[in-house]
């Protein structure tokens, strides 16, 4: 399962205007995964997890970036998150069904913030690709 | 998995807001959902998917008009939607998986045409609802 070219060009065309809101966009996603999947919140025991908590908003920044990483790497997507790759695999051991959850998650936020932009097939090509970062996410798992 | 009663007037007071408009969401949903996962054709060869097919849009009133009378019939989806699970389970046989996608399609969809509405709690009350109404839908399967 590889991007098409026209994939990519639509991937990259709105990660600007998500890049502007990185924190945010983060953030909301982490509520809205929090929210309608409770079970999710296991992975974080350590964590104040009340909206708009500060931790929350650190590490919905962390998550956009990655994917943002993924975006300016997105030939080569699999070195780029290498060690993120590894970090699931071995430490953090998410269940890769919460990884779907996820994203569509974070698609929401991105239909709710960009209801023009988000077409149909702005929709399908990045629900393509974060199927393609979740199953990197999880490749080294065994 | 019943609805409190917050999670009810939630989904009511969007349901509302959606006035005559479901037809149009539901069929924005299907597309999406041919669209982003392709597989989901596979139990419509008698149909014309190609964009703006009438009978998309026709399909799409169908399926509004199931979740408005599912809306109106919170105390009794099993009994209100009977005829539908029988459907689904005799005849149409849909894997109930691809419930799911239809559903991310429609949340992603209401999310678009209704940011301002679309708190982590109202879609956490909408997941939870359309969750139900598949659930009776595959209920008959076996």
């Amino acid at each position: 399962m590889s991007l098409t070219k026209s994939e990519r060009a639509i991937i990259m065309s709105i990660w600007d205007k998500i890049g502007m809101q990185a924190e945010a966009i983060g953030t909301e996603t982490l509520d809205r995964l929090f929210s309608s999947f409770p079970q999710t919140k296991t992975y974080f025991p350590h964590f104040d997890l009340h909206p708009g908590s500060p931790q929350l908003r650190t590490h919905g920044s962390k998550v956009v970036a990655a994917v943002g990483d993924a975006v300016k790497n997105i030939d080569n997507i699999a070195s780029a998150l290498t060690k993120l790759s590894e970090l699931h695999a071995y430490i953090l051991r998410v269940d890769p069904v919460n990884f779907k959850l996820l994203s569509h998650c974070l698609l929401v936020t991105l239909a709710a913030r960009f209801p023009s932009d988000f077409t149909a097939e702005v929709h399908a090509a990045w629900d393509k690709f974060l199927s393609i970062l979740s199953s990197i996410l999880t490749e080294k798992y065994r | 998995m019943a609805l409190s009663a917050a999670e009810r007037a939630m989904v009511r007071a969007l349901w509302r807001k959606l006035g005559d408009n479901v037809g149009v969401y539901a069929t924005e949903a299907l597309e999406r959902t041919f669209l982003a996962f392709p597989g989901t054709k596979t139990y419509f060869p008698h149909l014309d998917l190609s964009p703006g097919s009438a009978q998309v849009k026709a399909h799409g009133q169908k399926v509004a008009d199931a979740l408005t009378l599912a809306v109106d019939q919170l105390d009794d989806l099993p009994g209100a939607l009977s005829f539908l699970s029988d459907l689904h389970a005799h005849k149409l046989r849909v894997d109930p998986a691809n419930f799911q996608l239809l559903c991310h399609c429609l949340l992603v969809t209401l999310a678009r045409h209704f940011p301002g509405d679309f708190s982590p709690t109202m879609q956490a009350s909408l997941d939870k609802f359309l969750s139900r109404v598949t659930s009776t839908l595959a209920s008959k399967y076996r």
